[in-house]
């Protein structure tokens, strides 16, 4: 009977935990990961038509957007507009480039009481520098690889 | 047009499969960085990545993994030119507006502003 009971009280309690605690947001994470990356990429999209049609030509116009993105990603980390995007968005203002401009500004602002050389300039790299360091060696790589492939196959 | 509808979709999708790996595996956003620009690099390097960069344009160039295609990107072309060193000198030039501009907007930005207070 005491038994029924505890059981009877537990099966209540568990309805009412699964009632609280939020649905997995999985699906939900996704849709916003997808429509706020796919926007930002769409920003992007703007201004690569734009530059082109300057007449810049399509082999330069990759600098022009990586520049006006990581700008605007920059100045809106700055202004505070970007880590509120951010909480909705996740990864999809996380994985644009203007993420990593994020990423640079958001723990330069956060650490500049303890100075302009190791607060500020050494703080930028708390993220960017692990992207820097693997992006760019594993492109060294790449090209050595592809070099030693070249010779051997002459 | 239909530029924006595949940039849209293919920046998405990269977008989305960044936050299905932060959801499933705890991975922090520094690593998924991490992990996207290497793997940029790689996919960039076999020639995996070029038919996403030519469907979704900014879609593929924006997100980090057109980073790294570019770093691979660079390397491959320098090294046609200029031999060996070619693999030193190309993935910075490619990416050469995208670092000067981060380092230096990021820098600019962090004196102008303060961080927000949190609510």
């Amino acid at each position: 009977m005491e038994k029924r009971k505890e059981n009877e009280i537990k099966n209540i309690y568990q309805q009412m935990v699964q009632k609280k605690v939020p649905q997995s947001s999985l699906i939900k994470d996704a849709i916003f990961a997808f429509v706020v990356g796919g926007l930002i990429c769409d920003v992007g999209q703007f201004f690569m038509n734009l530059f082109l049609s300057f007449g810049i030509s399509k082999d330069d116009v990759g600098y022009y957007v990586a520049t006006v993105m990581v700008f605007l990603g920059a100045f809106l980390t700055g202004l505070g507009v970007y880590d509120n995007i951010g909480k909705y968005a996740g990864a999809g203002s996380i994985v644009p480039i203007t993420g990593f401009a994020n990423s640079i500004v958001s723990p330069a602002m956060e650490y500049k009481r303890e100075g302009y050389i190791f607060g500020v300039g050494s703080k930028m790299f708390v993220i960017a520098g692990p992207i820097l360091v693997y992006g760019i060696s594993s492109s060294i790589i790449v090209g050595i690889i592809y070099y030693l492939v070249k010779v051997l196959a002459r | 047009m239909m530029d924006y509808i595949w940039a849209f979709l293919v920046g998405g999708s990269i977008c989305m499969i960044a936050q299905i790996l932060m959801d499933k595996t705890n991975l922090t956003p520094a690593r998924i960085l991490v992990y996207f620009v290497t793997a940029g690099v790689i996919l960039g390097a076999i020639g995996v990545y070029e038919p996403l960069v030519k469907l979704g344009k900014a879609g593929a160039t924006v997100p980090l993994p057109g980073f790294g295609y570019s770093l691979a990107k660079g390397a491959i072309r320098e090294v046609e030119k200029y031999g060996l060193i070619g693999a030193f000198t190309g993935g910075v030039k490619a990416t050469s507006a995208g670092i000067a501009a981060a380092v230096f907007f990021g820098y600019i930005m962090a004196l102008l502003f303060n961080p927000k207070t949190k609510n």
